[in-house]
């Protein structure tokens, strides 16, 4: 019989460190598939996921089990996220007229017809991309997990250990940031 | 260009898009092996953990002792009588002239 996520954690306690690579196993899909929302570069993701786990297990001893381990960790990840995002503050300045022609004929539909510029399009997935590595950390942080997966604020005042009103806050402040880097995109396109 | 439109397109284009949530290959043997390595190179942790602890403390003893020693009132009192002993012992002799005159 597998062992149960209780006993693996119980045992890295007792000093067994390798009943720790199951619980690595098991859960590093979602700490990557979150780092990636932070992280453009693999290099990036994996210190990242690498980082996550190693405070994990720094840390272990701070989970009392009241919570799912999953929840526990990925506030974990979010947090190291916030402090990559943090630390990693540069090409924040890039210029809307470096965009690439993919992206110029998605914005050109977008004014034209708006309904026919598509969301799946590539294009639309690379200049999301790029608008989002202009705003600032919280902004990004916000954004990503309020309007791009849909969480409450109360689960981001969770995964951040931010208090509820300041969540709000700062989510409005990010969703006016954005509009800003969308406006100025515009004009630098335009005028 | 209406940008409120294009800020919801944009958040969709996201949401449509998730990023992928593949591992590298013997990703969790890496952080083990890093894991064991760090524990077997790392023979000073203990050492600089228990430093911290003891400086952690020291600090808050100083604090306390401080906090003691800026609220406690008899501690001016106490100033006080020193220097009313010092002034009485340093005039004594003017003291003892003046009585015996």
């Amino acid at each position: 019989m597998e062992p149960t996520e209780a006993d693996l954690i119980a045992a890295v306690l007792r000093g067994n460190a390798a009943s720790f690579e199951p619980l690595v196993q098991r859960y590093s899909p979602r700490v990557f598939a979150t780092a990636r929302r932070y992280a453009r570069r693999e290099s990036e993701v994996e210190d990242i996921a690498q980082e996550v786990w190693l405070k994990a297990f720094e840390k272990l001893k701070s989970f009392r089990g009241e919570a799912p381990f999953e929840h526990w960790l990925m506030r974990l990840t979010v947090r190291t996220c916030y402090d990559f995002l943090r630390g990693h503050q540069r090409n924040r300045e890039s210029l809307f007229s470096d965009l690439t022609d993919p992206e110029n004929d998605w914005l050109e539909r977008f004014v034209t017809q708006p309904e026919a510029a598509s969301e799946n399009a590539e294009a639309a997935k690379l200049l999301v991309g790029r608008i989002l590595e202009r705003l600032s950390p919280q902004a990004r942080l916000v954004i990503t997990l309020l309007e791009i997966e849909d969480r409450s604020v109360k689960e981001i005042a969770q995964l951040t250990g931010w208090s509820v009103p300041l969540v709000k806050v700062r989510a409005f402040r990010a969703r006016a940031e954005m509009r800003k880097i969308l406006a100025k995109m515009a004009r630098d396109k335009y005028l | 260009m209406n940008i409120a439109e294009l800020h919801k397109k944009l958040v969709a284009a996201a949401r449509a898009n998730p990023p992928g949530d593949h591992v590298p290959y013997a990703f969790e043997k890496r952080v083990t092996a890093l894991l064991a390595a760090r524990a077997a190179t790392d023979p000073l942790a203990l050492w600089v953990r228990g430093l911290w602890r003891a400086a952690a403390s020291c600090v808050a003893i100083t604090l306390l002792l401080g906090a003691w020693a800026f609220f406690n009132p008899t501690a001016s009192t106490k100033a006080d009588d020193l220097s009313q002993n010092f002034e009485n012992t340093l005039l004594a002799s003017v003291d003892q002239n003046d009585q015996a005159q």
